[in-house]
């Protein structure tokens, strides 16, 4: 069995980054001029690394799928980003941020990396604001800071409800300034479709490239390199809706697993609680509402059953509820966070709700989020000035005014925590891939508070693999530039090639949107915010189904060689398929309730998640084993020496 | 509860940049009104594929208006009826039944198209790697409360940031001047005392890219702003024009 | 040379020809209001801007603006027109907040050149002219080219011209209220608060320089210029 190096430095938890930094081996100023690096995506974190990488000198490829790096969907964060500024005088400190995300991740997460996530937060604010991020400011000129779920203290910086715009067009002008100075490459409107491994003079494989179909002409394109970062964000859209981009994929994750990576924790989904509910089967996507709206906003559903029967009918308005007929539900149960309890555990109590019933619109399947007390306590101008887009954009999704009646929202898949395995230094289990940002599983164990992605993607970016990656590069100063025709990329190449013709002559009769709506679906009710063994084990089956329905049944209209967007969504629907089996096997093989899985075996008599610490504490390592084969579990252990490892209380 | 209607899509089909484009007419019966007008053209798209032919290729990405993908002319307007929003914030109730809805791909030289409804809009990569940015590598910065800046400063910073780069200033423009998305980029930049060290260099920089990428003049007429949607003024425009002249008469 | 190789510097140059045009005529309106106070006055006028050395020098200024300004126009024209693109929009619609005249500039520049050129030809090419080519030894009639009274009343009286003069008055009015701003916001003196007032101010300022031409046609054509 395969053992797992995590490379954790030795010493205090707050001295393992110093000491790491300090004794680290680097490449001097004219070497970096000679080595290649690939960086696949340009979201936060993909942007974040290109330009920093640049700026260093190295030479840097960078690719993305979509017309521009601005598009990545770092864009589409609303509420903010996290740091231990301490600016508001609240007590907050780096030992508090990595202690609330630890804790906030449920036990599921590396301390060291954890520790250094906090530690270079504060830097990330500052080189926001050097960038020219305009961040919400005080009267006094100083920084503005919210309060966000799962802490005790403001410490999230925000530009309106636009954060992740702001500081994603920030990494993209720095971004930009390196291709304008020559350092680097900028390939849109390519995919990457495969990692390349080649083997040195010792017999050790190490990722020397990768092979992109060039969208607009559907060539395949190989490009070699000394390094090769995958940025390419998490894989939410398994479950077909979720608030993610229709482009988000995990495809390159997938390639860099069937090439050996390991795949940790993939059952780690997050379902994040206030999103626009669902609305009819031919919706293509969810749309998010800002956590922060839960500064302001009062959950409730009827304490009545008859009140949501009236309402699921349409017989009664939320207005017509008096105020001693409504369930604060999170507030009754978490009086000490109440609405600002953590995303998993709003959820899920959202979840509860419905269940028995007290579900708020046609579907049953919602919630109500008032503002009502909000504009009372601060007036209308006041909500509007802080929500008014959101309200602006709920308004044209639903036609329902939120200054006059409550939102209704429900949960929704938002976030992976689960990624590609990476060690202290974000390098994968093949030497010479990393992963950084939402596509690797590193920070955020079980659950990721709000705030804390934009935090950690830009943390990977700017400060710390172009640290750790000089520590494996340094040894590959001697590798000269090499060619594409070297017989792994021929190779590579070809077997690409076969996996297109094949879903190509498949020649069926079913669409790719169709297939993968039928892959959410059972996503969704067997790998959802309730799992059983019961319902894991149907989703396994189920989803061979769908993978037979995908060989046998797609179709794929148009050329190969030629831009085809269907081509496109059936290679991610393909590896979507994939990961939802490892989903299931992952949630199957973890017998405990943690963050964002929840095992209905395993829970309190009140319903709380109940973990098993002394069976689970550990990352689930998936390895690949041939195509239709039962993944091999590898373990993490994690062994927490500076928390005491506690149940989460949210109550008090 | 919204009703269902029904119109006639009138979609422009084009191969490529150098071929010959048409409309092509296809019925649409029934549509909820609560389907995103992007939904309905994946409804469309997937009858064209049952029927064995090729979907209609559009751009489109986060669906929440923010990533600046989505880009259709809708019936004589970028972003189609609404203000202040995006094409994949509009929502079919927004139509009649019987409505004629065209649907063209933005016409600029500046963005061509690549097929049916999808343009390149490379050139605002471009003008932004000539100088739109503040130049500082990452790291060895001052802490982030070390310059206080004004808040009425900064919030007109953020209106200006707040452009998502898609283009609609271009497709609405009569000049294909894109002046809106350049002034934004400077005046957020000339604003913040971060970016007013390089506030010259960079409007003369991202202008003479524009220029050279085959934009059009401004002639003030406004209908960039009007469709904006994100409402980027053309006060903007104004600061544009001002950090040019100053720089150029420094000279 | 950035008045000439940069779009802002284009438009620079449009604005402030533009703008001395605008000067221009509000003299010019001025001293035409004199016409319906005092014909021996405004004959003064006539003659003190007949052909001395330093009447010539400022009208061929204003011929150069002229031409700078429309030799721009048509640059900037042609250049946009390429920008935006060889495959036109099908269904086009005008957004709300577009004033109609800031998207038919050239065409209401064209309608006011063609006035132009009936104005040179109703008075300039019988008063400045004559006395031009007289000067320069050529026989022409120089009874009446002093006589500014004279030629207004000529031509007033006969309505087609009166007409044609209202119609050339409209679409300089319409060109005024969006040259006006557009001009200054060209120049960089223009924000979110100065935009309304800049607009309120160039409309009443094209309002009062254009009736104030109107009225001394009107006057003339109506009241041939002695109901009063």
């Amino acid at each position: 069995m395969a053992t797992i190096d995590s490379k954790i430095p030795e010493g205090a938890l707050a001295e393992k980054w110093t000491n790491y930094k300090a004794h680290q081996k680097l490449v001097n100023p004219a070497n970096k001029r000679r080595l290649d690096i690939i960086v696949v995506g340009t979201g936060l974190a993909g942007a974040s690394a290109a330009a920093s990488l640049g700026a260093l000198g190295f030479k840097v490829l960078n690719f993305c799928i979509q017309d521009s790096p601005r598009r990545a969907h770092s864009i589409a964060a609303q509420g903010g980003i996290n740091a231990a500024k301490n600016y508001q005088n609240d007590g907050d400190s780096v030992y508090r941020l990595f202690y609330d995300t630890i804790k906030g991740g449920d036990y599921r997460a590396r301390e060291a990396n954890v520790y250094r996530l906090a530690e270079v937060s504060n830097a990330i604010i500052d080189q926001c604001v050097a960038q020219g991020v305009p961040f919400a400011r005080e009267y006094g000129g100083l920084l503005d800071n919210r309060s966000f779920g799962g802490a005790q203290v403001s410490r999230t910086f925000y530009a309106r409800g636009q954060t992740g715009q702001q500081l994603l067009l920030g990494a993209y002008s720095a971004l930009s300034r390196e291709v304008q100075r020559g350092n680097v490459k900028l390939y849109t409107r390519y995919e990457m479709l495969d990692v390349v491994l080649v083997k040195d003079s010792e017999g050790v494989e190490r990722a020397r490239g990768i092979l992109a179909r060039n969208l607009v002409t559907g060539k395949i394109e190989r490009f070699a390199a000394h390094a090769v970062v995958i940025g390419t964000g998490g894989y939410g859209n398994t479950y077909f809706l979720s608030t993610n981009a229709m482009g988000c994929n995990g495809s390159a994750a997938m390639q860099c697993y069937r090439k050996g990576a390991y795949f940790a924790n993939p059952c780690f989904a997050q379902i994040h609680p206030t999103c626009v509910p669902v609305h009819g089967d031919k919706q293509s996507k969810l749309t998010l509402m800002s956590e922060s709206l839960r500064n302001d906003g009062r959950i409730w559903v009827p304490k009545k059953l008859e009140d949501a029967k009236a309402l699921q009918a349409g017989k009664k308005k939320p207005t017509d509820i008096p105020d001693e007929d409504r369930d604060f539900y999170l507030e009754r149960r978490y009086p000490a966070f109440g609405n600002l309890v953590p995303r998993d555990v709003a959820s899920r109590a959202a979840k509860e709700r419905c269940d028995a019933g007290y579900g708020v619109n046609n579907t049953g399947l919602a919630v109500f989020l008032d503002f009502k007390y909000a504009i009372d306590r601060l007036g209308e101008d006041v909500v509007r000035a802080r929500y008014g887009n959101l309200f602006d954009m709920y308004e044209e999704i639903t036609d329902e005014n939120p200054y006059k009646t409550p939102m209704m929202i429900f949960p929704a898949i938002h976030y992976t925590m689960g990624g590609i395995w990476v060690d202290y230094e974000l390098m994968t289990s093949i030497k010479g891939l990393f992963a950084i940002g939402e596509a690797n599983f590193s920070d955020h164990g079980a659950n990721r508070l709000g705030a804390s992605a934009l935090m950690q993607g830009l943390a990977d970016g700017y400060f710390v693999l172009p640290y750790t990656i000089q520590n494996y590069l340094s040894d590959q100063i001697q590798v000269p530039r090499f060619s594409t025709d070297l017989p792994e990329f021929e190779a590579a190449e070809k077997a690409l090639k076969a996996r297109i013709e094949k879903l190509m002559n498949i020649k069926g009769k079913r669409s790719v949107d169709s297939i993968h709506k039928e892959l959410g679906h059972v996503m969704w009710d067997f790998v959802g915010m309730g799992r059983t063994k019961e319902s894991l084990t149907t989703a396994i089956a189920k989803l061979k189904e769908v993978r037979k329905t995908f060989y046998s049944d797609l179709r794929i209209p148009g050329n190969a060689e030629d831009l085809n967007v269907e081509l496109e969504k059936a290679l991610r629907l393909e590896d979507f398929i994939g990961i939802g089996e490892l989903m299931a096997y992952d949630a199957l093989n973890r017998e405990e309730s943690c963050g964002g899985h929840f095992r209905e075996e395993h829970q309190t008599p009140e319903g709380e998640a109940l973990r098993h610490d002394d069976k689970f504490s550990y990352v689930a390592c998936w390895k690949y084993t041939g195509e239709g084969n039962e993944p091999e579990l590898i373990k993490e252990d994690l062994n927490y020496q500076f928390t005491k490892v506690q149940t989460r209380n949210y109550k008090s | 509860m919204d009703k269902n209607i029904s119109f006639t899509l009138k979609v422009w089909r084009q191969r490529g940049p150098k071929e010959k484009g048409h409309f092509q007419t296809i019925p649409v019966k029934d549509m909820p009104g609560d389907t995103s007008f992007l939904e309905m053209l994946d409804i469309v798209n997937e009858e064209l594929i049952n029927k064995g032919e090729e979907p209609i290729v559009f751009d489109h990405d986060c669906r929440e208006g923010i990533c600046g993908m989505c880009s259709l002319y809708i019936n004589g307007h970028p972003h189609g009826p609404a203000t202040g929003a995006t094409t994949c914030q509009i929502y079919i109730r927004r139509f009649n039944d019987g409505d004629v809805v065209t649907v063209e791909p933005w016409r600029s030289a500046g963005f061509p198209v690549i097929r049916d409804l999808m343009v390149d809009r490379g050139a605002y990569d471009k003008i932004m790697q000539a100088g739109g940015y503040v130049s500082v590598n990452t790291g060895g910065i001052p802490d982030a409360n070390a310059i206080p800046i004004p808040k009425p400063v900064a919030d007109e910073a953020m209106d200006a940031a707040a452009c998502i780069g898609c283009g609609a200033c271009v497709a609405a423009c009569k000049n294909g001047s894109a002046m809106l998305f350049v002034s934004a980029k400077v005046s957020q930049l000339a604003l913040l005392p971060q970016g007013k060290v390089e506030a010259a260099r960079r409007a003369k920089a991202m202008l003479a890219k524009m220029d050279e990428l085959g934009f059009g003049n401004c002639t003030n007429t406004r209908a960039c702003e009007a469709e904006c949607p994100k409402c980027i003024s053309i006060s903007n425009i104004a600061r544009l024009n001002r950090e040019f002249i100053s720089a150029k008469l420094k000279d | 040379m950035w008045l000439s190789n940069s779009s802002i510097g284009r438009k620079v140059v449009m604005s402030v020809t533009g703008l001395a045009l605008i000067l221009f005529l509000t003299f010019h309106m001025a001293m035409n209001l004199v016409a319906i106070f005092s014909a021996d006055a405004y004959n003064m006028i006539c003659e003190f801007l007949g052909a001395n050395w330093y009447a010539l020098v400022a009208t061929a200024g204003l011929g150069a603006l002229v031409v700078i300004h429309i030799i721009y126009a048509f640059w900037l024209t042609m250049q946009n027109r390429a920008a935006r693109g060889s495959e036109r929009y099908a269904v086009s619609a005008k957004p709300k907040g577009v004033e109609w005249a800031s998207q038919n500039m050239l065409v209401l520049g064209i309608i006011v050149l063609l006035g132009l050129a009936l104005h040179l030809f109703n008075f300039w090419a019988k008063m400045q002219l004559p006395e031009v080519l007289h000067m320069l030894g050529m026989h022409v009639d120089t009874a009446n080219v002093t006589n500014g009274v004279y030629h207004i009343q000529n031509t007033f009286s006969c309505p087609v011209y009166s007409i044609l003069y209202l119609v050339w008055l409209a679409a300089l009015w319409f060109h005024l209220t969006h040259g006006f701003w557009s001009a200054l916001h060209t120049l960089g003196w223009n924000n979110k608060i100065w935009f309304e007032r800049w607009r309120m101010i160039g409309n009443i300022y094209s309002t009062i320089v254009v009736l104030g031409f109107a009225v001394v046609v009107l006057y003339y054509w109506l009241c041939g210029g002695s109901c009063c």
